[in-house]
Formats: C-alpha cells, sequence, structure tokens
C-alpha cells in the first residue's frame, strides 16, 4: 500500500501483470465485437428489407443497452456463471445496438436509383447485397463498429468484476486502495487501447470497398476470434477456486498476508464484492474475502472460516467523537455506551440481512432491535418555549450497517436525552466520513477500529506488525493518538468485529472438515 | 419482337398502369410519351420484371417473362435509367463492365468492348478510370448508355435517357444518338416526357395520360389523325413546329422531285441554299396548307 514509488516505477514493478491485463481486455473486446458484427451486421440487413420488424429490434437492443453494465452481469452470473463467459456475452449486448442500428441506417441510405439500376442490370438479390449495398454502406457500418468498440473498451474494465480480468483490476484495485498509480496503470492503457482501435478502425472505414465477398470478410473475423481466445486466461479448473476482491488483493492484512502468514497458494480471480457472495452460493467460488457481518453471510448460508494466525486486524466498530462535542452535551457518552457489548456478530449479520436482503428499512430495523433489547425509550417531549436544545449531528459512512447503527443511536439520543438529532447519513468512504467529523460537520460517526490504524494513522510496517495481534495494545494506541492528533476519542466498543474473514459454503466447509484458514492451506496443499 | 398485353398496376389502389397493351417490331423504336406521373417509367420496369404486374402479361421475342428467371431476364436487356443510376463505388469502367462479369465475360474481352463503347460514345479513354461523380452529367449519360449496351442486348429499355441535360445538351446528344450504329437495329422502348425528342426519336409514340393509353401511332397520325380530345390539345403548345418538322416534302411533293428525308421545318430553316429541287417558300406553305386540310 506505500505509494512512495512514482507512476512508471509501478508500470515497471507491474509489467507483467499490466501486459496480461491489456491482452485480457483486448480478447475480451475483441470477441465480443467480431461477435457482435456476426450477429448485428445480418440483423441490420434482415431489418432493413422487413422495415416493420425495425422498430422493434432497434428498440429492443436499445433497451439491452441502458441496463446498467454491473446490473447486467449480476444477471448473468446465474446463467453463464463468472469469469469471460458472462463478460464476453455482456459487451456482446452492449455492441448489438450500435452495429444493427448503422447497418440499417446505412442499408436504408443506399440510394434506391442505384439498387434500381443493380437490380437492372440482372443483379440476383444477394449480388445487389454484396457488391453494391454493402460496399456502399460499409463506411456507415464501421462508423456504428467503432463506436461499439469504444464503447467495449470502456465497458470491458467492469469484467474485473466478475473474475473475468483485464484492466479494471487495477483500476478498481487502486480505486479500492486509493492508490493514483495503480489506477492511472489501468485506466491510461485502456484510454490508449480505445484510442488506438478507434484510429485503426477509422482507417478500415476509408477504404472504398468494391465488393463485399463473404469467405473474405469471414476469414479475418475467424482468425481474429481464435487468437483473441487465445489472449484470455486459461480456463480455471481443477479445485478450490477463490475470487476476492481487488481492495482485498492488493491489501498486506488481505491476500498478500494470507500467502505470507498462512502460505495460502490457491488459485484466485479478482472479482466485485456486489457479485461474490452470488458466485460463491452458486458455487462458481469456494473461498471468498468478505466482511463477517455482512447480511449475504446468513442470506447465503455461508460461514467465516477462523483467522487461527490473527492475520486480520481488529474491526471493532464503536463510536468515534469529537472530544469537544462530550463537553458541549454533557451526559451524552453514558448515553452512547448503553450499547457498548450490545451488539455481537450474529445480531449485526442479522440485522445486516434485514436491510440488504429483506430491504427492510434502517428506521425499522434499528427500531425493532431497541425494543427487543429493552433499550427503547419513547422520544422526549420537546421542550415548548425556551431556548431549543442543541442538535447532535451523527454521520454514517455508504452502508448498510452504518445507517442501522446511526437510526439506532439516533432513537437512544432521542429516549434518553433532551438534545434534538440530525443523521447525515451515506457520508461515502472513510475519509469523506472522517474529514466531515474534523470539519465538525458532524459530531460522531461508528467507526472500525481497524480503519482507524491503517487508514487513518497509517503507522509503520514494525508498528503494525506489533499491534495486530495484541488488542490491548492498540486499543490504547489509537485512544492516544486520536486524543493527540485529533482531539478524537474512541467510545466504547459497541461488540462486533467487521473485520475482513474468509467464507466458504457452510456445507463445503464441514464436508471438508474447515473451520480455519490454517485447515484450508492444508486442504489445498494435499 | 415485344408484346405487352393489359398490363395493369395499382399503387395503394390507385391504378398508376391500366390496361396498357402494344407491340414492338423488331429494331423499331417505340417512345412512351406523356406528363410526369402518367405512368410511363412504371410501364417500363414492368417489362424487365422489377415491377410485378397485378394483371397482364409481356413477352419478348416470343417468350413470356413471367417463365424466366428476373435476374437472368435483365441481364439481355439494356437498361439506361432516368438518373443514370451509375455505381458511385465503381469507376466509369468498373460500371460498365458490371453486366458481362454477371455474364462472366473474360477479363480481355470486356477490356476491348469497353474501349470500343468508349470511343463509338465519344467518351475520353482516361475518363474510365474516374469516379461517376467526376464526370459532367452528359458524360453521366453517356457511361450509363454505354453500360446498357456493353453486352450488345437486342433490346434497350431507356427512361429519360437525356432527362437530366440541359436543352442544348440534349440536342446534341441526340443527334448522335440517332447516328449511332449501335442503336439502328435494336428494338428500344424510351420513355420521355419531352414531345420534340419523342418526335426525333421514336418510330412510333405512345401517349399516355393517367395510366392509360391515348394513342399509339406516328407523328403524323398523333398530329393529323388525333384519337381523342387529350391528344389534340396535348400537342397544341408546339403545334405549327411539330408539324413543320414531322412533313416531309415527300410528303407535300407526292411523285415530285424533291430531296427525301428533308421536313417542311428544315426547308424553313436553310432557306438560303436555294438547292436545285426545292420548290419555292409560297409552293410549300400553300402545299402544307392543303396537306393538312386532308
Ligand atoms: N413504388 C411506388 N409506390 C407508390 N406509388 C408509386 C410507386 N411508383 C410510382 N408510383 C405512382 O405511380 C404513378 C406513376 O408513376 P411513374 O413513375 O410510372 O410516372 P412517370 O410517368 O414515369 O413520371 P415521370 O415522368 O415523373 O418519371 C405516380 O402517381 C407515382 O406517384
Ligand atoms: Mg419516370
Amino acid at each position: 500500500m506505500e505509494q512512495d514509488s512514482g507512476f512508471f516505477a509501478f508500470i515497471q514493478q507491474q509489467s507483467g501483470k499490466l501486459l496480461s491485463q491489456t491482452l485480457t481486455h483486448v480478447g475480451l473486446t475483441m470477441i465480443s465485437l467480431v461477435l457482435a458484427i456476426i450477429i448485428a451486421v445480418p440483423l441490420g440487413i434482415w431489418i432493413s428489407r422487413k422495415p416493420k420488424f425495425a422498430g422493434g429490434v432497434l428498440g429492443v437492443a436499445g433497451v439491452l443497452q441502458t441496463i446498467p453494465s454491473i446490473a447486467l452481469l449480476g444477471i448473468l452470473i446465474p446463467v453463464l456463471g463468472i469469469g469471460p463467459k458472462p463478460a464476453i456475452f455482456a459487451l456482446f449486448l452492449y455492441a448489438l445496438l450500435p452495429i444493427v442500428r448503422n447497418t440499417y441506417t446505412g442499408l436504408i441510405g443506399v440510394s434506391p436509383v442505384v439498387v434500381d439500376a443493380a437490380k437492372g442490370m440482372g443483379m440476383n438479390s444477394l449480388q445487389v447485397l454484396f457488391k453494391v449495398e454493402l460496399p456502399l454502406s460499409f463506411s456507415v457500418i464501421m462508423a456504428g463498429v467503432r463506436t461499439a468498440t469504444v464503447i467495449n473498451v470502456g465497458v470491458a474494465t467492469l469484467a474485473a468484476y466478475i473474475a473475468a480480468g483485464g484492466l479494471g483490476e487495477f483500476i478498481f484495485g487502486g480505486i479500492a486502495l486509493n492508490n493514483t498509480n495503480m489506477i492511472l496503470a489501468g485506466a491510461i492503457p485502456a484510454a490508449l487501447l480505445a484510442v488506438l482501435l478507434d484510429f485503426i478502425l477509422s482507417r478500415v472505414q476509408r477504404f472504398r470497398l468494391k465488393k463485399v465477398v463473404l469467405w473474405k470478410a469471414a476469414l479475418p473475423v475467424i482468425i481474429l476470434t481464435l487468437s483473441s481466445f487465445y489472449l484470455l486466461p486459461t480456463k480455471l479448473g481443477g479445485r478450490l477456486l477463490a475470487g476476492f476482491t481487488p481492495e482485498f488483493m492488493g491489501r498486506e492484512d488481505g491476500y498478500i498476508g494470507l500467502k505470507s502468514l498462512y502460505h495460502l497458494d490457491m488459485e484466485t480471480v479478482v472479482i466485485s464484492d456486489a457479485v461474490m457472495y452470488k458466485a460463491a452460493r452458486d458455487k462458481h467460488l469456494d473461498v471468498i474475502s468478505g466482511y463477517s457481518t455482512d447480511g449475504r453471510l446468513k442470506a447465503y448460508s455461508l460461514i467465516t472460516l477462523e483467522d487461527d494466525l490473527k492475520l486480520f486486524p481488529a474491526y471493532q466498530a464503536a463510536p468515534l467523537i469529537r472530544e469537544d462535542v462530550l463537553m458541549k452535551f454533557p451526559g451524552l457518552e453514558a448515553v452512547l455506551d448503553q450499547l457498548s457489548g450490545k451488539i455481537s456478530e450474529a445480531v449485526m449479520t442479522g440485522m445486516n440481512y434485514k436491510v440488504d436482503q429483506l430491504k427492510q428499512s434502517p428506521e425499522k430495523v434499528a427500531l425493532d432491535f431497541m425494543v427487543a433489547n429493552n433499550l427503547y425509550k419513547k422520544p422526549r417531549p420537546v421542550k415548548v418555549g425556551g431556548v431549543a436544545a442543541p442538535t447532535v449531528r451523527i454521520g454514517s459512512k455508504i452502508f448498510g450497517e452504518q445507517y442501522i447503527l446511526a437510526q439506532i443511536y439516533r432513537i437512544l439520543i432521542l429516549g434518553n436525552t433532551d438534545f434534538q438529532v440530525e443523521t447525515k447519513t451515506g457520508l461515502g468512504g472513510t475519509k469523506i466520513c472522517f474529514d466531515a467529523l474534523q470539519n465538525k460537520q458532524i459530531d460522531f460517526y461508528p467507526e472500525y477500529t481497524g480503519t482507524g490504524l491503517l487508514v487513518v494513522l497509517q503507522p509503520d510496517r514494525q508498528t503494525r506488525e506489533k499491534l495486530r495481534t495484541d488488542i490491548p495494545a492498540m486499543k490504547s494506541y489509537l485512544d492516544r493518538e486520536f486524543h493527540e492528533k485529533y482531539g478524537l476519542k474512541w467510545l466504547k466498543p459497541i461488540g462486533f468485529n467487521n473485520t475482513y474473514a474468509l467464507m466458504m459454503r457452510k456445507e463445503q466447509a464441514a464436508e471438508l472438515g474447515i473451520k480455519t484458514i490454517t485447515d484450508l492451506t492444508n486442504q489445498i496443499k494435499n | 419482337m415485344i408484346k405487352v398485353e393489359n398490363l395493369v398496376k395499382y399503387f395503394n389502389d390507385e391504378a398508376a398502369v391500366n390496361q396498357v397493351s402494344f407491340e414492338i417490331a423488331e429494331a423499331e423504336n417505340l417512345v412512351l410519351l406523356g406528363t410526369s406521373g402518367c405512368g410511363k417509367t412504371t410501364t417500363l420496369r414492368m417489362i424487365n420484371r422489377l415491377l410485378e404486374p397485378d394483371s397482364g402479361r409481356v413477352w419478348i421475342q416470343g417468350v413470356d417473362t413471367s417463365l424466366q428467371d428476373p435476374s437472368k431476364l435483365r441481364r439481355g436487356i439494356g437498361y439506361v435509367l432516368q438518373h443514370h443510376g451509375l455505381f458511385p463505388h465503381f469507376t466509369v469502367a468498373e460500371n460498365i463492365a458490371v453486366v458481362p462479369k454477371l455474364l462472366h465475360w473474360k477479363e480481355d474481352a470486356i477490356r476491348a468492348r469497353t474501349f470500343e463503347l468508349l470511343e463509338k460514345l465519344q467518351l475520353p479513354v482516361q475518363l474510365a478510370g474516374l469516379y461517376p461523380q467526376n464526370l459532367s452529367g452528359g458524360q453521366q449519360q453517356r457511361v450509363g448508355l454505354a453500360r446498357s449496351l456493353m453486352v450488345n442486348p437486342p433490346v434497350l429499355l431507356m427512361d429519360e435517357p437525356f432527362g437530366a441535360l440541359d436543352a442544348l445538351t440534349r440536342r446534341d446528344i441526340r443527334l448522335e444518338f440517332r447516328q449511332l450504329e449501335e442503336l439502328k437495329s435494336k428494338t428500344i422502348l424510351m420513355v420521355t416526357h419531352d414531345v420534340q425528342e419523342a418526335f426525333e426519336l421514336g418510330d412510333r409514340i405512345c401517349l399516355m395520360d393517367k395510366g392509360e393509353i391515348q394513342q399509339i401511332g406516328t407523328a403524323m397520325e398523333l398530329l393529323f389523325k388525333p384519337a381523342n380530345a387529350f391528344v389534340r390539345s396535348f400537342f397544341n403548345d408546339q403545334r405549327t413546329q411539330l408539324e413543320f418538322k414531322t412533313v416531309m416534302l415527300t410528303d407535300l411533293f407526292i411523285g415530285g422531285s424533291v430531296p427525301a428525308k428533308v421536313s417542311v421545318w428544315d426547308t424553313l430553316e436553310n432557306r438560303s441554299d436555294t438547292d436545285a429541287g426545292i420548290p419555292a417558300l409560297s409552293d410549300i406553305l400553300t402545299a402544307f396548307e392543303n396537306f393538312k386540310r386532308k
């Protein structure tokens, strides 16, 4: 995670990865493009002959293109699994519209007089198509192919979300790790690739075609397809397959640590957490990296493997509050501490499940929890007249668990104090929340100790190593540093630990007798 | 040579062509004349089956065209389109070579014939490598004509072959056209809405209106024996000129020693050369008046 080296140093270091990602990217783009051409051009020809179907076909292709890429990939996973197959299929769908539309536009744009002349000279309908109509609309069709290509190079970055590789691995890894060099190492080649392919196609577009000879046109298509398949990662096969998020892949307390500490050496693919859990449920993946309180754990009957060598640092959730706030709102600390130790991992997972999977509102889930645990008190009546009570502003990051916690604190404060409450939820990631806290835009928010250590304080490697397994030492280090550097205080932990965890399907883990990460390593060694 | 019987074609419940029948003898040039939209192009396109008639039949050289493969049929019929219809992605030479290529001619045979026709149609050889859009309108028309003549088809269908040209160019081209040896033996159906052109080029004229034939006959018959009021009024604008151009001295002085193939108009125009054997102007005009009265 060190960013000491510059962009070019990074490229140099990662040149092997960069090359393979670029080749995969080209492969995905090309195969999907060729497939799209094979389907879309005949389709365009057909609707130019049967105009009553034109609206329908173009409409469907148009709708396909408006499906958000991530959603489309998500839809395809249950059918096509993960890896290049669904990625190619999605890219293929996106490429259809521009090519069908331009083929259609190009063909109906050919002067009817010229077509008439062609028929009048005695060409049969195939000859008219290949000698006159296609050559004359070639440049319009190629314009569509160019559009599709540029779209595909862009969308192919998302292939990294579903274990299909490509330059998206760097881009999304870089975003997750806040590593600009890594982002650029993916983004710049992707942009160059788009420009380069567009340039080559613009040259092709300028050919003045006399006729289209089917086998001559088919030959480069076939060669291109075959060679592109060659660029794709070889088929994943064999035994246990792990899918890790781009972030996890790049973290020392992630895959890098798994390799060095556990000597875990298994086949891995990069995948987005949006589809990772589903892929594990559907047996496309056997091991995934997740968060220990994720609601999907419960939804998809996954279990977490015990981190027996203590690789993952503690991510204890606790309110992080400014010290001046504690002065301003006397008694607030004691009220917030009422929650301390009340929420275990199982309870948090259950609540996350309700919000993320059952789509209940965080307000309702929070209220249910408070009532069930006898923490609920009716909000105190607002004092009429006199000075209005000051308002406590609660922040949260942009995911379900944080929304729930913010709501729980709101109910807690309203029921036990005269203060008013305002929630500012959905403040993006750690950095945004932490900045808002420091800039006094919010008064406190739920934070995780591991995040505070690694993202905010960023101590050197030695300190990290020392604190990794020693929870009390870490606690006092955090308290001291946050007090001295920022005037912030960690209140008592809420109880659960939302940390990285390796997960497997319950029945598979039981079948293989895997309970800990060490078990997993041994299983793979055999 | 060409026989058309009761052709009918409807577009959106309206008859574009209604009960059209005619015959064209071998080497005859029949002109389809009529105002814009009267169904000339439609009639023509039913002959080479670019359009299928709703009813009626067409025979070419005694063969019912509906029994032939349409593309094979068309390869044997020269076709000149209303708006030249050259292929914009082909050079002049490639445009001209389209039909012989469809018929699998050898390359050198195609080349030889191409140069032969370019010369006959007074097209510079350098044009062969150019694209149609770089030619003048007149050149484009000639290339269109050359293309239709390449495989020397016995039958030619020409849809306003000089339609896109200005009046002067048109006259010149028409003149060449009449003198073109290639065309003399061909059976031609030519469409025009230009009366002068029809009179100059047609052996017979078929005058159409609203999809129906009003009269078929020689220029003389149309002028002096109109079948109905439409035919009579159709030529009113330029009647005198047409009559002068149509009536030959030989028609006026039957058995007299006047030169053949000289019209009254020619005599009037070239008054200066008082050739021997050409009667005095007053005599001609008197004879002309008498002729009309018959
Ligand atoms: N494909 C078509 N669909 C519908 N109507 C048509 C079609 N082709 C021709 N028509 C109509 O049929 C009638 C005859 O058209 P046609 O082209 O035969 O006229 P034309 O005599 O060749 O006229 P012009 O001198 O303008 O070329 C016109 O009213 C025209 O609008
Ligand atoms: Mg016409």
